[in-house]
């Protein structure tokens, strides 16, 4: 906690809300308004992450911008930038590195991770090199347990870490390349990512289709396909109508297709996708089109 | 059974997140459903299929839906759990990523049974990859008229706000949640009142893990009976199992509750070669740990927690014997002192001064004393918070302790945990 203290000593008040942008003031109404009438204050957080994306760091100013617009007091906003994680006190690199020391991925080798990047870049907990290109910090679990040890470039995925995979991670960053996540989009900086999570949809085409699986995630669904094993059958094609008055009817034995595991898309590589799983979407079509009006 | 893939039937496929892929595998069938019964129907067949929570404490999510008030002349809200956070926890993330159509589906139904109009899916701040996946869905799906104004010709108007949160393990609890998504520090709230009548902004509100809410749209489909085929009858319905750590194949394992470690180590290709398994946690940091002793316990709600500890979030973590109790223990420890907000004095200073205790034991100065200490900080500790995060927090501590006592007295007697004693921490302590 004590970080957390020291941090809120570093807030030069008052701080100047008119630093930022008539575009950067849009967006924060954008935000607001995304919330039922009366209830703006809902977007405090998302729009603390735009305060980093606009600055890289929740800064005075960017604490008298979110006060002045949701008419709350700047001590209300330093009380919740104060409270989580992801608000950096601190202007923060162009990329965040984050390592996961928690204690499955510190004991598969996320400490000796961390401990030699620190070692490396030369900053601690929440530092920042010199050049202004990491900033380093240890993360507590990132839910990626089954992909440990794990790091995570701007909350992209590095999966499956080792000390040298990750100091050639570090290493291209600062020489201004930027590897490809093992799962999540293409890197950005820090000031783009956060404009994303504050909810601004990342515009890239290729960051929608990046990978968001890998062995780990499939591997029961594979070994289903490999053992032909699978959940007992329901009939989707079964008429709503009987589902209001008996809840049970849905409980079919016939061999329906459409609960079987799917293929894998590689055991499947040369089939294009769901084209290949039989039935489904004829089964289905004739029952949600019969389907759509209200039964009473 | 062996592996029943229903939830993660999908991931593999030639990208099942796309809305044209979801609805060619009955997708949005399972809403087509409900929207020809009456909201109260659909709250019986999920009542009916004793759904439990997936988010840890196994509530029976039908239950949850009826305690909302009805004709209270009140908007009702729909909030969504995807905060994902508990270590060893990595469930919610790959099916929000893989499958976020089957979360929205099971929201959009949520909705139509408790009356409300909108829903907010509260999803971890740092996972962005799946809110990018949610918030393209959420657009697909209103494209296709699932939200919006008049779906499907209901004459009912849905809507989904995807927010993000911004790191902060507390917020999974559901009323810190709610404060959170009310733009204000993630602090539980004192209940009652519960969220059913008093939620967000003071409304009936239903909050789910978006894990359960996944699970929806097959019930509507299979029905209750179908549904209670898998698993035991306290707690049926498939599970995702996440095995995680010393383990050949690590990964997502989709099985009937009620699945025990022994065939999910079967399914995962064992211990990894050369080693034996030593400790466990059925469901996350916040489960009291297992040994070898518990291979054959049944891993749904109620078999768990008759052998001690919860089925949590199924979030299975396999140590080995080079794994040092003392220092799993430390180190989770650390992590409720990061993650405590501070409001409780027993949670806010029991963690600090056990997370100071069990460096002793692991680094070196440590007493046997210490020990007792430790067990009796955990007693002040454990249900004397608000919410749970506390009593989480004494799991691993009591249940290392009564397991693997022996192993933090030699560490006392020795100075440290070999390997750690005596050597300067390379990490500052969580904070």
């Amino acid at each position: 906690m004590s970080s957390r203290i020291d941090g809120l000593l570093d807030i030069q008040r008052p701080g100047d809300a008119t630093v930022f942008s008539a575009e950067a003031r849009a967006s924060a109404l954008e935000l607001m308004g995304r919330y039922p009438e009366g209830q703006a204050r809902s977007a405090l957080l998302p729009m603390l992450h735009l305060v980093q994306s606009e600055q890289g760091y929740v800064s005075a100013d960017g604490i008298a911008f979110c006060a002045e617009l949701l008419d709350i007091t700047k001590a209300q906003v330093a009380a919740v930038a104060t409270f989580y994680t992801m608000y950096k006190r601190k202007p923060t690199g162009e990329y965040l590195v984050s390592v996961c020391t928690n204690t499955l991925c510190g004991l598969l080798g996320g400490d000796e991770i961390y401990a030699t990047l620190s070692e490396a870049l030369g900053v601690g907990h929440e530092g920042t090199t010199a050049d202004g290109s990491i900033t380093l910090e240890h993360a507590e679990c990132l839910a990626a347990c089954d992909f440990a040890p794990v790091l995570t470039v701007n909350y992209e995925y590095f999966d499956n870490q080792t000390v040298a995979s990750a100091e050639g991670i570090v290493g291209q960053l600062r020489s201004g390349t930027r590897p490809l996540p093992t799962r999540g989009a293409p890197l950005c900086s820090f000031r783009e990512i956060e404009r994303q999570i504050a909810g601004f949809v990342d515009t890239r085409p290729e960051s929608i289709t990046a990978e968001a699986t890998g062995i780990q995630t499939e591997a029961g669904v594979r070994l289903a396909v490999e053992r032909k094993e699978s959940a007992p059958s329901y009939a989707a094609s079964e008429p709503a109508a009987g589902a209001a008055g008996d809840p049970h009817s849905g409980q079919m034995t016939g061999s329906s297709a459409n609960d079987a595991p799917l293929k894998t898309a590689e055991s499947d590589a040369a089939a294009s996708g769901n084209a290949a799983i039989p039935g489904s979407a004829s089964d289905t079509a004739q029952a949600t089109d019969g389907t759509q009006a209200k039964g009473e | 059974m062996g592996l029943t893939p229903v939830l993660t039937k999908r991931f593999g496929t030639n990208q099942p997140w796309r809305i044209d892929n979801y609805e060619a595998l009955d997708g949005y069938a399972g809403l087509r459903k409900a929207l020809t019964m009456t909201p109260d129907e659909v709250i019986s067949v999920v009542k009916e299929s004793t759904l439990r929570g997936r988010g840890g404490a196994g509530f029976p999510t039908g239950m949850k839906w009826q305690f909302i008030p009805q004709n209270d002349g009140k908007p009702h809200y729909v909030v969504v759990n995807a905060d994902e956070g508990e270590p060893g926890t990595c469930r919610d993330l790959p099916l929000m990523m893989n499958d976020p159509h089957s979360a929205l589906e099971g929201i959009i139904i949520a909705c139509y049974a408790v009356r409300a109009q909108s829903a907010f899916v509260y999803i971890r701040g740092e996972a962005i990859h799946a809110i990018r996946r949610m918030a393209q869905a959420v657009d697909e799906a209103r494209a296709k008229g699932y939200l919006g104004k008049n779906v499907l010709g209901s004459g009912l108007d849905f809507d989904i706000v995807i927010h993000s949160g911004a790191g902060a393990y507390i917020c999974g609890e559901e009323t810190a949640l709610l404060d959170s998504l009310e733009g204000k520090r993630g602090q539980p709230r004192l209940k009652p009142p519960f969220p059913a009548t008093n939620g967000l902004y003071d409304a009936p509100t239903v909050v789910n893990n978006v894990g359960t809410l996944a699970c929806v749209p097959y019930i509507l489909l299979g029905g209750s009976g179908w549904w209670k085929k898998m698993g035991p009858e306290g707690s049926p319905g498939t599970c995702i199992y996440s095995l995680s750590g010393r383990v050949t194949n690590p990964g997502q394992y989709e099985a009937p509750m009620g699945t025990t470690l022994r065939e999910l180590l079967e399914m995962a290709g064992g211990v990894r070669e050369g080693h034996e398994l030593k400790f466990w946690t059925p469901g996350g940091s916040s489960t009291p740990m297992f040994g070898v002793e518990h291979l054959d316990v049944a891993l749904d709600f109620d078999s768990v927690a008759k052998a001690g500890s919860m089925n949590g979030t199924s979030a299975v973590m396999i140590f080995d014997e080079s794994d040092s109790v003392p220092v799993a223990v430390m180190k989770w420890t650390e992590f409720y002192h990061h993650e405590s907000c501070g409001k409780c004095t027993p949670c806010r200073e029991g963690n600090y001064w056990m997370a100071q205790a069990l460096r002793r034991v692991v680094y070196g100065g440590a007493t046997m004393e210490d020990l007792d200490t430790l067990i009796d900080v955990c007693d002040n500790v454990l249900g004397r918070s608000f919410c749970a995060l506390g009593d989480g927090a004494t799991s691993s501590i009591t249940s290392g302790l009564t397991l693997f006592r022996s192993e933090f007295e030699d560490a006392v007697a020795n100075g440290g945990v070999p390997g750690y004693a005596g050597r300067a921490r390379t990490l500052v302590g969580a904070h």
